[in-house]
C-alpha cells in the first residue's frame, strides 16, 4: 500500500484528475456486453462444477458422510495439504531468486542463465517423473512428490517474476537508495512488493498444477486427491466417491483463491508520469557470484539434466527400432493441432476475463473470475467426465469431436492465459487509450493499437503456456479425443504404464521438442515486453 | 467529454463484437482439428469399425494391423480401461460409437452384459473357444488369459518363505513386505474372484488386513519395479510383466522371482480377457470378423509370439514356451458371468484402499 501511494505521488495532476473522471463513466460493473460475454464464459466454465454438484445433490446424506469422513480422506488429505504447502514455498524462492539474479545481477552469463531457468518447462511433469524414477526407482511418497513437482514447476513463479523484473522502473529504487535504503532493503521494501501480483499469480499456477497433475505422480505411487478421484473414475466411472472427492477438492481450490486474492491489493504498477524509464542497474554480486553459480548448475543439473539424460539414455537402449513406430508422426501432427487450437481458443477466451479484471475490478469481475478459477482447478478426469456425460447424454452432435476436447483445454488451461494477460492489461494503462483517443483516434482503432498491442506480449506468453499444457495433458485427452486420436502424451502414458521405457522414450523426446521452441518464445517475448 | 464518451461506448460495442467474433473463429478452429474423425468419417467405408480397447495398446494393435491387412476392414481404436470403458460404453447407450469391446479383465464384459447391451457371439467364435473361456449366455468370449501370481525379490526371499496363499498376505507377518496396485482393473480382478471363491466377510477381513500390510503403487509394471529395486519383499500382479521386461532390457526384473500359488487358492485366478459385439453396432458383420479374427488361429498366434506373453485360449494354439503351460497352474474354477466389480469396489472402498 506505501507503494501505491508513492505511484500516485509520482503522477502529474493531471493523470489524477482524469481517472476519477474516467471512474465516474459507465456502470461499476463494467461495459455490459463484455460482461455478458464474461457471464456466457463462465457460465459455460461451470458446466464440470454443476456436474460434481448436481451428482452430490443425487447423492443421499449418509453416503455423503460415509464417503467424506473416511480415513482414507484423511490420508489424501494429508498429502495434498503438505504438498502445496511445502511446494509452493519452494517455487516462490526458486522462482524470484532465479530471477532476480538472472534480472538484476551481474550474474556471469545471465542471458542464458534467464533461458535455462525457464527451460524445464519444457519437460512435462510425467516425463520427468519417468526420468527419476528411471535414475532412482525407489522414488515416492511425499518427498518425491515435492522434487518432481518443485523442478518442473518453478519456471511458472520465474517467468512472470522474470518478465515484471526486467521492466521495473528503476526510478523507484534509485528513489529508495538515495534515501538511504541498501541494496538488500530496496529488494524486500521496494523490488519485492512490485513482484507480488507475478508472484502470487504464479504461485496460484503452481498450486493448481498440483492439484490436478495425475501423471507425475502416479508414476511415483504418490497420492493426492486427484490420483484418488481417477482410482475412482478408473473403477466406477461416475460413482458418488470420485465426485465427493471432487467436493473436498473444490474447497481446496476455493481456499487458493482466497489467499491469493488477498495478496493481489489494489496498488497499481504503471508508469504514467513524464519521462523515459531507463534501464535497471545491476547488482554486482563481488563473492557471491561462485555460489550463485553453483546453485543455479545444481538446479538445472536436476530441473533439465537427470530427465534429458535419461530421455537420451533410453532413447540409445532403443536404437533404431523405436522410431518406427508408424503412429509416431500421427501423434506428433495431432498433438500440434489440438495445441494450436487450444492455445488460440484459451486466449481468445479469457481476454474479455482479463480486461474486466484489470479495468473494471468491482464485484462482477471477481465473480466472473474465480469461477473460471474454481473450474479450471477442477482436475482433467472431472472436466472431461462432465463434457462427456453432458455431450453423450444432450448434445450428441459434438460428442466424441474435437471441439469438446479444445472446449476442455480451455477450461483446464485458462488461467495460464488469464494470469499472463492480465499482468500485460495492469501494464497498459487506460490513460495510454484515452491519451490516443484524445489525440483523435476512434476508440476502438486506439484500444487496438494501444491496449491490444501492449498486452499482446502477454497474450502470446500465456498462449504459450496453454500450448505447453496441452502437449502434456493427459487425462482430458484420454477420455474425450475423437476416437483414434493419439496424442505424444497419450501414446508416452500408454508405454510407460506398460514400463516399456525405451518404446516411450521417442514420445518424451518429441513433447520435449515441441515445448522447447514455445519456451523459448515465452522467454524472447516477455524480454520484449520489457522494451516497449 | 461528451463524444469522449460517446465514443467508448462505440469501442466498447467493437471490443465486445471482436470477441464475438473471436468466438466463432475458435468454433470453426475446434472444427478444423478433426483428422481422426473426419478422415473416419470420410473414409466411411460401411464396414470400417471402431474397437474400445481396454487391453494392451501394443497388443490390439498388432491384432489390429494384421486384420486391416487380410480383409481390408480399417479399424480406429479408442484405448482406456476396462472399467472406464464398460461404463462408457453404458453412458452411451445405443449410440455409443462402438461396435467392439476388449477388455483385460472379465468383470467389466459382465457389467456391459447385465446393461443387455452385448450382441450374441458368432458361431464360428463358439467353435473357435473352448466352453471354459466363455460365459454360458454368448454374450462374449474370451479371448487371452493371464495368471495371478506373487512376483518376489528372489535376493530377500526363499521359496520355503513364500506365501502358500494369497489369503496368508493379510496376516500381521506380511506387515509392510508386499505390494500391489489396488486401483488397476487387474488387482480388482483377483479381488471378484476372492469374493466369489471365500464370500464376503472373508473378502472384507482379508481387504482389512490388506490396507494394514501392503504398498500400493499405480500399475502392477510399477509394482514389479518396486520389488525388482529393493522398495518391498513382494507384489501380486499378472505374470506377463515379467516376461515382457525380459524380452526387452530386463531392468526392471532381473532380481524378480515368480511364484504361483496353484492349488485352486484365490492367488490362482486366471483372468478372462474378453471380446464382445456391442448390439447398437451398425456394422455388425465386420464386428463379428474381428472377435472371429482374434480368436481365430492368426489372432491367437499373436498372443504366442508377439511381446504380450498373455496366455491363447481359442484354436488350440498354445502359449509361448517360456510361460508355464496354463493347464499346470490348478487355477480355481470361477464362473467369470458372476465377478461382481460393483461390490469388489465398494468393499475395496470400505477398507480405504480406493
Amino acid at each position: 500500500m506505501d507503494f501505491s501511494t508513492s505511484t500516485a505521488a509520482a503522477q502529474p495532476p493531471g493523470a489524477k484528475v482524469r481517472r476519477s473522471a474516467a471512474g465516474g463513466r459507465g456502470t461499476r460493473l463494467g461495459p455490459w456486453p463484455v460482461v455478458a460475454l464474461c457471464t456466457l464464459i463462465a457460465a459455460f466454465s461451470l458446466l464440470p462444477l454443476g456436474y460434481v454438484v448436481a451428482a452430490t445433490a443425487n447423492t443421499g446424506w449418509d453416503t455423503i458422510i460415509a464417503l467424506v469422513f473416511r480415513p482414507r480422506v484423511g490420508e489424501l488429505l494429508f498429502n495434498t495439504l503438505a504438498l502445496v504447502l511445502i511446494t509452493v514455498p519452494l517455487c516462490l524462492v526458486l522462482g524470484i531468486g532465479g530471477a532476480w539474479l538472472a534480472e538484476r545481477t551481474s550474474l556471469a552469463g545471465h542471458k542464458a542463465w534467464s533461458v535455462l531457468l525457464a527451460a524445464p518447462l519444457a519437460i512435462p511433469a510425467f516425463v520427468n517423473s519417468y526420468a527419476w524414477v528411471s535414475a532412482i526407482p525407489s522414488l515416492g511418497g511425499i518427498l518425491g512428490g515435492v522434487l518432481i513437482s518443485v523442478l518442473s514447476y518453478f519456471p511458472l513463479v520465474y517467468i512472470p517474476v522474470a518478465a515484471v523484473l526486467s521492466r521495473l522502473d528503476p526510478a523507484l529504487e534509485q528513489s529508495a537508495a538515495s534515501l538511504g535504503l541498501g541494496p538488500w532493503k530496496v529488494f524486500f521494501r521496494v523490488v519485492l512488493p512490485q513482484l507480488r501480483l507475478a508472484a502470487a499469480g504464479g504461485a496460484l499456477l503452481v498450486a493448481l498444477h498440483l492439484l490436478a497433475e495425475y501423471g507425475a505422480f502416479a508414476m511415483i505411487a504418490f497420492d493426492t486427491f486427484t490420483t484418488a478421484i481417477y482410482d475412482q473414475f478408473r473403477s466406477t466411472f461416475n460413482g458418488s466417491a470420485a465426485n465427493m472427492l471432487a467436493g473436498v477438492l473444490v474447497l481446496f481450490c476455493l481456499l487458493l483463491l482466497l489467499a491469493e486474492s488477498k495478496t493481489r491489493g489494489r496498488a497499481r504498477y504503471a508508469r504514467v508520469g513524464g519521462g523515459v524509464q531507463s534501464n535497471p542497474q545491476r547488482l554486482a554480486l563481488g563473492a557471491f557470484q561462485l555460489p550463485a553459480q553453483l546453485g543455479l548448475i545444481a538446479l538445472s543439473a536436476l530441473a533439465l539434466g537427470v530427465p534429458l539424460w535419461h530421455v537420451g539414455r533410453w532413447i540409445i537402449a532403443g536404437g533404431a527400432a523405436i522410431w518406427e513406430r508408424q503412429d509416431l508422426l500421427d501423434a506428433l501432427l495431432q498433438t500440434l493441432g489440438y495445441g494450436l487450437a487450444g492455445a488460440a481458443a484459451t486466449t481468445v477466451l479469457a481476454f474479455p476475463l482479463a480486461y474486466l479484471a484489470v479495468r473494471h475490478p468491482g464485484p462482477a469481475a471477481k465473480v466472473l473470475e474465480a469461477v473460471n478459477y474454481i473450474s479450471s482447478s477442477m482436475p482433467g478426469i472431472v472436466v472431461a467426465l462432465a463434457l462427456v456425460t453432458i455431450t453423450v447424454h444432450n448434445v450428441p452432435a459434438i460428442y466424441q469431436t474435437s471441439v469438446v476436447l479444445v472446449a476442455a483445454y480451455a477450461l483446464l488451461f485458462m488461467p495460464r492465459a488469464l494470469v499472463n494477460l492480465r499482468a500485460g492489461l495492469a501494464q497498459a494503462p487506460r490513460e495510454l487509450d484515452e491519451a490516443a483517443q484524445a489525440l483523435g483516434k476512434p476508440p476502438f482503432i486506439a484500444f487496438l493499437r494501444v491496449t491490444l498491442r501492449l498486452s499482446a506480449p502477454a497474450a502470446a506468453g500465456g498462449a504459450a503456456l496453454v500450448f505447453l499444457g496441452i502437449v502434456n495433458e493427459l487425462t482430458a485427452t484420454l477420455l474425450l479425443a475423437p476416437n483414434g486420436t493419439r496424442t505424444l502424451a497419450t501414446q508416452f502414458w500408454a508405454l510407460s504404464s506398460e514400463i516399456d521405457y525405451m518404446g516411450a522414450a521417442p514420445y518424451a523426446l518429441l513433447m520435449i521438442v515441441l515445448s522447447a521452441p514455445m519456451t523459448y518464445l515465452l522467454f524472447v517475448q516477455s524480454k520484449k515486453a520489457a522494451g516497449q | 467529454m461528451k463524444t469522449l464518451s460517446m465514443k467508448n461506448k462505440f469501442g466498447r460495442t467493437a471490443l465486445a463484437a471482436l470477441a464475438g467474433a473471436s468466438v466463432l473463429a475458435l468454433a470453426a478452429c475446434g472444427g478444423s482439428t478433426t483428422p481422426a474423425a473426419s478422415s473416419a468419417a470420410a473414409g466411411g467405408a460401411g464396414d470400417a469399425i471402431t474397437v474400445y480397447n481396454a487391453q494392451h495398446d501394443t497388443l490390439t494393435q498388432a491384432w489390429v494391423d494384421a486384420f486391416t491387412k487380410e480383409t481390408g476392414i480399417k479399424v480406429t481404436v479408442r484405448q482406456g480401461d476396462d472399467l472406464e470403458l464398460s461404463n462408457q460404453i453404458i453412458a452411451e447407450g445405443d449410440k455409443s460409437p462402438a461396435d467392439v469391446f476388449l477388455t483385460e479383465n472379465s468383470p467389466a464384459m459382465t457389467q456391459v452384459e447385465n446393461a443387455n447391451l452385448f450382441a450374441d457371439i458368432s458361431a464360428t467364435v463358439k467353435d473357435q473357444v473352448p466352453a471354459q473361456y466363455r460365459p454360458s449366455t454368448d454374450k462374449w468370449t474370451g479371448i487371452a488369459a493371464r495368471s495371478t501370481v506373487f512376483a518376489y525379490d528372489k535376493t530377500k526371499l526363499t521359496e520355503d518363505k513364500l506365501p502358500k496363499s494369497i489369503m496368508d498376505l493379510a496376516s500381521p507377518e506380511w506387515k509392510g513386505r508386499w505390494a500391489a496396485s489396488p486401483s488397476g482393473a487387474d488387482f480388482q480382478a483377483i479381488v471378484s474372484a476372492m469374493l466369489e471363491l471365500k464370500g464376503e466377510a472373508a473378502t472384507a477381513d482379508w481387504l482389512k488386513g490388506m490396507k494394514e500390510n501392503f504398498k500400493a503403487y499405480k500399475g502392477n509394471s510399477t509394482a514389479m519395479k518396486a520389488v525388482n529395486a529393493g522398495e518391498v519383499e513382494g507384489a501380486v500382479i499378472y505374470h506377463y510383466y515379467y516376461f515382457g521386461d525380459q524380452a526387452k532390457t530386463g531392468e526392471n526384473s532381473k532380481n524378480i522371482g515368480m511364484h504361483y500359488f496353484k492349488n485352486q487358492d484365490p492367488g490362482a485366478f486366471v483372468s478372462v480377457s474378453g471380446g464382445g459385439v456391442l448390439a447398437s453396432s451398425k456394422h455388425q458383420d465386420s464386428a463379428a470378423k474381428f472377435l472371429e479374427f482374434v480368436t481365430g488361429k492368426a489372432g491367437q498366434t499373436i498372443l504366442q509370439t508377439g511381446t504380450s506373453f498373455e496366455y491363447p485360449v481359442g484354436s488350440d494354439v498354445a502359449a509361448n514356451d517360456k510361460l508355464v503351460p496354463l493347464a499346470e497352474l490348478q487355477a480355481p474354477t470361477v464362473d467369470s458371468a458372476k465377478l461382481n466389480s460393483a461390490k469388489v469396489t465398494e468393499l475395496m472402498t470400505q477398507a480405504g484402499l480406493l
